[in-house]
């Protein structure tokens, strides 16, 4: 099968829309065709993998685990937008997984290598 | 890469966003995206600065729609559905800042 | 041309139904080949056939069926965005014991892989929503 490079760029935060979880659902199945997958985090994209979600009291349920996940799926290129993070006082280490913080502009020179963009 | 930019610029950051992105290209305003492109509008400043280095198209349909069709600031190209469909054929990838 | 589509969002809230229908239709006017359109997230909802806008409205519904009839589009609504929004055909009825189906015509439910393989097969992937 062809491989081509997909890149999913997550822009919204998680819970207050469904967007970041049904991006992750593709994520995984991008992953199972074997197509050489990475993730872009920016804006409020950057709160989806904020460390130590708990959704009970919403009710909803939660998918903070299923990024670290991503790794027994041989995705392992996460993208985070260095700015995003600073202007949320975040650090790489308040993120659940690791992930290479990088500028906006490194993130849109990534964005421009790839066949396929998918945003939701 | 095209940008596609349905927001508008003094709800979201959307295009904001998209500009710190990109070092040039081009950017489609499309729905709400189209205000960016109005004369007057308190965005229309940033979007000249960048006229230089990104070439900018809004969709007309969007803009007659909301009573901007003659209300375009220079520089702006307009295009039709056609001229999307063209845009998105030239390019190799575009990206949709939803 | 070979270009497919993603649309994210359902009908008449957000106008991103309507923006890929145009796009959908101009394309095809240009001579492209329409691979595909997914339908993902609220985007399912353009599939309900029980849709009943007023007279002096578009069907956003029946005009992506009719498209569909016409130009021989493949219509895809995704299978867990479905399931959760309640978007049924005969199939998913029987194997959740719904006692009702709502799939428009022209549209068919299948999984997500439609839309990585759309991504694969087609020279371009144009995504709609909010």
């Amino acid at each position: 099968m062809t491989t081509k490079k997909f890149m999913f760029v997550n822009r919204k935060a998680p819970y207050g829309t469904i967007y970041a979880l049904e991006s992750l659902e593709v994520v995984l199945i991008g992953a199972a065709f074997e197509q050489d997958v990475s993730l872009a985090f920016m804006d409020d994209g950057v709160y989806q993998l904020k460390k130590g979600h708990n959704t009970k009291g919403i009710d909803v349920k939660g998918f903070e685990r299923t990024y670290g996940a991503l790794e027994d799926y041989d995705v392992t290129k996460l993208y985070v937008d260095e700015e995003s993070l600073k202007a949320r006082g975040l650090t790489a280490d308040d993120l659940c997984v690791p992930v290479e913080v990088m500028s906006r502009a490194a993130i849109g020179k990534l964005m421009e290598e790839q066949d396929v963009l998918l945003s939701f | 890469m095209l940008n596609i930019v349905n927001k508008s610029p003094l709800d979201r950051n959307t295009l904001q966003s998209c500009l710190d992105a990109n070092t040039g290209g081009a950017i489609l305003l499309i729905e709400d995206g189209v205000f960016a492109a109005t004369r007057g509008n308190a965005f229309e400043a940033k979007l000249k600065a960048v006229q230089g280095t990104f070439k900018v198209y809004a969709l007309g349909p969007d803009l007659d729609a909301r009573g901007f069709g003659d209300r375009v600031m220079d520089g702006v190209t307009v295009v039709d559905y056609a001229g999307f469909v063209d845009l998105v054929a030239e390019f190799k990838t575009c990206q949709s800042w939803l | 041309m070979r270009i497919s589509v993603l649309v994210n969002e359902g009908p008449y809230t957000h106008e991103a139904s309507d923006s890929a229908f145009h796009f959908v239709r101009a394309a095809l006017a240009r001579g492209h080949d329409i691979f595909r359109v997914f339908f993902y997230h609220d985007g399912v909802n353009n599939g309900t056939r029980l849709t009943t806008p007023p007279q002096d409205d578009r069907n956003v519904v029946n005009r992506w069926s009719k498209l569909a009839q016409e130009s021989e589009l493949d219509l895809v609504v995704c299978v867990a965005a479905a399931q959760r929004r309640g978007i049924v055909d005969e199939g998913e009825a029987k194997r959740n014991g719904k006692d009702a189906t709502n799939l428009a015509p022209g549209f068919r439910i299948s999984g997500l892989g439609q839309l990585i393989e759309a991504g694969i097969q087609s020279d371009r992937l144009v995504v709609f929503g909010d």
